[in-house]
């Protein structure tokens, strides 16, 4: 009896490799077969209770346990930072169940598990994104019923994706939808991103890695196989567009990744900064420098980088 | 080519059963292009039955509704794929709710809401729908100011202008109607009913128009159906019904109504 505890506690052999049992592992295999087989399309899928809750990533976490291997090399990103609570504890999760690598660096791994960005760093055909999932269904906002979206998603009747686009542009003038910004899958399925920023949309298009989306609450798994064609809905005089910054990132200067904002007191100032750590310190160990770096003299190049024209 | 003289809608034989009980039965009839047909009769008679059937909202037990296609000819609506039927319903057909929170979005704005089924054809200009939204709000008689408001803010005479609107919006051909005066004040109910038959008339729109209201059966329609536990008692032209009613029960809700 003893014994027993005693194993467990030391080999961890109480879980098996990455957490969940092979029969589940093979069910949500099954679903990502046919999620990659018909691009954009919601398969359900017995989602399994998971140690954390709903929301922090469920759905991402059964995806990726069900495609990782010994020899994987994980990532994990929440809003691009792969140093937040989310992040850290979803790759401690894997290194403890699983005992794969981790890293922290785009070009080294081998499925990035992700929740808001796509990383800056252009993908390969030999890496997996794993998608973090709230809402799957893009009509859900208009049309509340399953029944029906699931019967608009069959007979393609996607005229109410465009009421949202319309509405945006009545109450603010252009289309403020900035992320979950639906798109139409291989001229098919309209599908949603999940909560990526739009600025993201377009490096889902003919991308090279395999992209897979979990949503852990709502049971459903979809796919994008690589080198799909997804473009963002729009209208015709009012063309899909990407937020743009004025303002370049403090610490590597770069002025073409996601930035986000930071309030440095309460007198206004502020700052920008790539979403993206990796990117970010990657530039900045090649020599890239932004104002507010530590490098940089006190104050900086141009003091006051801050400006009152904020991104939408 | 279809001629002006083809029936638009030709209803054969239609029953709906509700296990044991009859919701209508035996129901024949045809509707020109242009022709307004009143379903009138009592709660309980079978008109929304009737209405719901051969609208394709619910398979009737028996029978057939075979409807005049713009490119396909005639065709029993039941025996369209469900893709066809949904699309018949969403250009050529339109429905009238007698309550405007069923027929519109309340959610999103009146030009959106007048702007889905273009939106739903393949619309992709937004400029487009916009002005055509906008001069459907000016037909129905609502200010182009209120395009960006949302129905819930609207009165209850203007939501259901806005359902005929967003209805009218692809130009259907023929148009269902379900007590589409029913909840509103004598005043109100007026004005749309005298909008209701400028419409019909500018659009040369077929109709099929269930109400219990005599009234409202007198103004607008051509031809009336009387109904009665289930089954059409009594058809004709609408005045020649109203003015001499032959079956017992006709004349008795004839004689109901208040005379001047």
């Amino acid at each position: 009896m003893e014994q027993t505890v005693h194993n467990a506690a030391d080999t961890a052999s109480a879980y098996n490799f990455a957490y969940l049992d092979e029969q589940t592992k093979r069910m949500i295999r099954r679903a990502l077969l046919k999620a990659v087989a018909i691009p954009g399309y919601q398969v359900p899928f017995a989602g399994r209770e998971m140690p954390m809750p709903y929301g922090w990533g469920t759905g991402g976490v059964q995806v990726t346990a069900a495609v990782i291997g010994p020899k994987d090399t994980l990532k994990v990103i929440d809003q691009g930072a792969d140093d937040t609570t989310n992040a850290v504890s979803i790759r401690q999760f894997f290194a403890k169940t699983a005992n794969v690598a981790t890293t922290e660096k785009t070009a080294e791994a081998s499925i990035i598990q992700t929740r808001h960005r796509i990383p800056e760093k252009e993908l390969r055909e030999d890496q997996v994104l794993v998608y973090q999932v709230p809402i799957p269904e893009p009509l859900r906002f208009l049309e509340p019923r399953e029944t029906e979206t699931r019967k608009m998603h069959a007979l393609e009747e996607y005229g109410l994706m465009h009421v949202k686009l319309y509405e945006d542009i009545a109450r603010h003038g252009h289309i403020a939808t900035t992320y979950a910004y639906p798109v139409m899958v291989d001229d098919r399925y309209v599908m949603d991103p999940s909560p990526t920023p739009k600025f993201d949309n377009p490096k889902m298009d003919n991308m090279a890695a395999l992209q897979l989306f979990g949503a852990g609450r709502e049971k459903r798994i979809y796919a994008l196989p690589p080198y799909t064609k997804v473009k963002s809905l729009d209208f015709e005089d009012h063309p899909f567009e990407v937020q743009s910054w004025d303002d370049e990132c403090g610490m590597c200067g770069s002025h073409d990744s996601y930035l986000d904002e930071v309030i440095l007191d309460d007198k206004g100032n502020r700052m920008f900064v790539c979403s993206d750590t990796d990117y970010c310190s990657e530039r900045q160990d090649a020599g890239h420098r932004g104002p507010q770096h530590h490098d940089q003299p006190l104050g900086g190049p141009k003091s006051n980088p801050s400006s009152e024209k904020a991104a939408e | 080519m279809t001629k002006m003289n083809d029936p638009l809608l030709r209803v054969d034989d239609l029953t709906m059963m509700y296990g044991d009980r009859v919701g209508c039965k035996d129901v024949s009839f045809e509707l020109r292009p242009g022709e307004v047909l009143g379903i009138v009769g009592e709660s309980g008679s079978g008109k929304s039955t009737l209405l719901r059937s051969i609208s394709a909202q619910q398979e009737p037990t028996k029978g057939s509704v075979e409807y005049q296609t713009r490119i396909d000819g005639t065709r029993d609506v039941y025996e369209m794929s469900e893709a066809q039927r949904r699309l018949l319903m969403r250009t050529d057909w339109a429905f009238v709710h007698q309550n405007p929170r069923d027929g519109l979005r309340m959610n999103v704005s009146a030009g959106a809401n007048i702007g889905e089924r273009l939106m739903a054809v393949g619309d992709r200009h937004y400029g487009n729908i916009r002005s055509s939204a906008d001069n459907w709000l000016g037909k129905v008689e609502i200010a182009s100011e209120r395009l960006d408001d949302l129905p819930s803010t609207f009165s209850g005479g203007m939501q259901q202008r806005l359902q005929i609107a967003r209805n009218l919006v692809t130009s259907p051909r023929l148009v269902f109607m379900d007590e589409p005066t029913g909840g509103l004040d004598v005043s109100v109910q007026a004005r749309l009913l005298d909008l209701l038959r400028g419409l019909v008339h500018d659009l040369n729109l077929a109709v099929i128009i269930v109400t219990h209201d005599l009234a409202v059966a007198r103004l607008l329609s051509h031809r009336l159906m009387v109904m009665q536990q289930g089954k059409v008692i009594e058809s004709g032209l609408t005045d020649q019904v109203l003015d001499d009613p032959q079956h017992a029960y006709t004349q008795l809700l004839v004689s109901s109504i208040l005379q001047n």
